[in-house]
């Protein structure tokens, strides 16, 4: 069968319903380094743009740090290229097994396995340490990965409210007659920028002898004291039994994963997770950026101290001027918009400022919570947050937002 | 009937809604209309079963016999008759 005219003409429709229904995504081309300040092409063919970027995951600002990048040279010249294998044929360097022995210990777990990427190990983990004996019960706000991992799973799913203790309860009460039972929630919740109750939840887990799964992506190297993570800020370092996270955010932003945990639980992963069985090995020249990355956080707090500060400063610069916010202290930072329409044009006029921030909508959240979703990052200095600050009181004012409540929003531009 | 009719309903807004404005009736559109997803069934499920002490065969539980608090009911109904 050929691609022929009916097939295409069926794709050009679902393409269309996707554009008129005002979901269809647009990648902006970068010209420059992934760092505070960008040189952007938007629209594509049109001049390049020197904008401040403030959505990237770029947490830590160690995503072109000039260590890093001679690390992933050095590992380049020793290391080679690629390794043209899965991991459990010929594609184990010493330096993941180094990466592993290294990210076990900064998290505090018994061991890890590294993932191509934390989408993999998200996707993988379930289906390796459950059956259809067993039972997943996850936070209604967590990752689509995480949703995507448990639709390969054949154990039972239910779900609990948001961070409602008391719900995740009664779930765990209603399930009691499961073999296994693991609760799930993402550490720092990637659009709304709050803290899953990680105290809270290690002791229901111990009370109903319930295992804890914690997606830390948005954690990983700056949330706790020392940067390891939710678990570290909640006090229970050492007490989650899964831990996945990503290197593609804080860690360099390059790519990969891992699932840390118990070393059983590490071990089916290594026996039995899909991706990680059936996808390539992670690039030397990726671990080899990791390891320096890790070094550099472990040797001294001053880059997340740093991201800590930046983000008082930014909230506290859109608090005051009249901005609504989602409560919280983490660097996302979502600017509530509501309505849809006025996410996109506000996202659009702060680009014409020079300030790169996206407008999120239904369906990546919920109908009516649409917003500006900011990223904060120790790369920025003062003088970008400053400048980002005026242009969105700037852009605040031309749509009279400023100082208006929720409810006052809506009524100037319905949901 | 009617005791079945109303416990699914509170049961439902107890578990879905999140937002206390929020009205459902008993034809209100549960999983096609976005307030229950296909994920969340399991605990209705297992509520119904245990409430009713039946047994729903998987192939009953579809998202169309879950979709309306009366189609629910319905179903119970015909299970426990």
């Amino acid at each position: 069968m050929s691609f022929n005219e009916k097939i295409r003409a069926m794709y050009v429709e679902q393409l269309e319903g996707i554009k008129d229904a005002g979901i269809f995504k647009q990648e902006r081309f970068i010209h420059s380094a992934q760092a505070a300040d960008i040189v952007v092409e938007f629209p594509a063919g049109s001049s390049l743009k020197k904008v401040i970027n403030m959505c990237a995951n770029n947490y830590l600002g160690l995503s072109s740090h000039p260590e890093v990048v001679k690390a992933a040279h050095d590992g380049l010249n020793t290391r080679g290229y690629g390794m043209s294998s899965v991991r459990f044929i010929c594609g184990t360097q010493d330096i993941h097994k180094e990466l592993e022995r290294k990210v076990t210990e900064f998290l505090g777990t018994e061991d890890t396995i590294l993932f191509p990427s934390c989408m993999d190990a998200n996707a993988g983990v379930f289906e390796a340490i459950l059956t259809d004996e067993d039972v997943m019960i996850s936070d209604r706000l967590v990752h689509a990965s995480i949703i995507d991992g448990i639709r390969l799973c054949s154990a039972m799913h239910d779900t609990f409210k948001h961070s409602n203790m008391s719900h995740l309860e009664k779930k765990l009460q209603l399930h009691a007659d499961k073999r296994l039972k693991v609760v799930i929630t993402d550490g720092v919740f990637s659009m709304d920028g709050d803290t899953a109750k990680l105290d809270e939840m290690v002791a229901l887990c111990e009370e109903y002898d319930v295992m804890l799964f914690v997606d830390d992506s948005h954690a990983t190297g700056f949330i706790g004291k020392t940067g390891r993570g939710t678990h570290e800020k909640c006090g229970v370092f050492g007490k989650i039994d899964i831990i996945t996270t990503t290197f593609g955010k804080a860690l360099g932003g390059a790519s990969g994963g891992c699932v840390a945990g118990r070393k059983e639980l590490v071990e089916m992963c290594r026996q039995k997770a899909r991706p990680y069985l059936f996808s390539n090995t992670i690039a030397p020249v990726v671990v080899s950026g990791v390891l320096k990355v890790l070094d550099i956080l472990s040797e001294s707090t001053e880059r997340r101290d740093k991201l800590e500060k930046n983000t008082a400063y930014w909230r506290k610069g859109l608090t005051e001027a009249g901005f609504v916010l989602k409560d919280g202290d983490t660097p996302i930072v979502p600017v509530m918009l509501f309505n849809a329409k006025l996410s996109q044009n506000i996202s659009k006029d702060l680009y014409d400022e020079g300030i790169y921030a996206i407008g999120f909508f239904f369906p990546v959240v919920a109908k009516g919570q649409a917003r500006i979703r900011t990223q904060i990052s120790a790369g920025h200095e003062i003088h970008h947050l400053d400048k980002a600050l005026d242009a969105f009181i700037k852009v605040g004012k031309k749509y009279d937002i400023l100082g208006k409540s929720k409810q006052e929003i809506i009524e100037m531009y319905r949901l | 009937m009617e005791e079945i009719r109303d416990a699914v309903l509170e049961y439902v807004i107890e578990e879905y809604l999140e937002d206390e404005d929020e009205e459902i009736s008993y034809e209100t559109p549960l999983i096609s209309g976005g307030i229950v997803d296909s994920f969340s069934m399991v605990s209705l499920k297992r509520f119904l079963e245990a409430r009713y002490n039946i047994s729903i065969p998987d192939e009953k539980a579809s998202p169309e016999a879950f979709d309306t608090v009366n189609s629910i009911t319905a179903l119970v109904k015909e299970i426990t008759s």
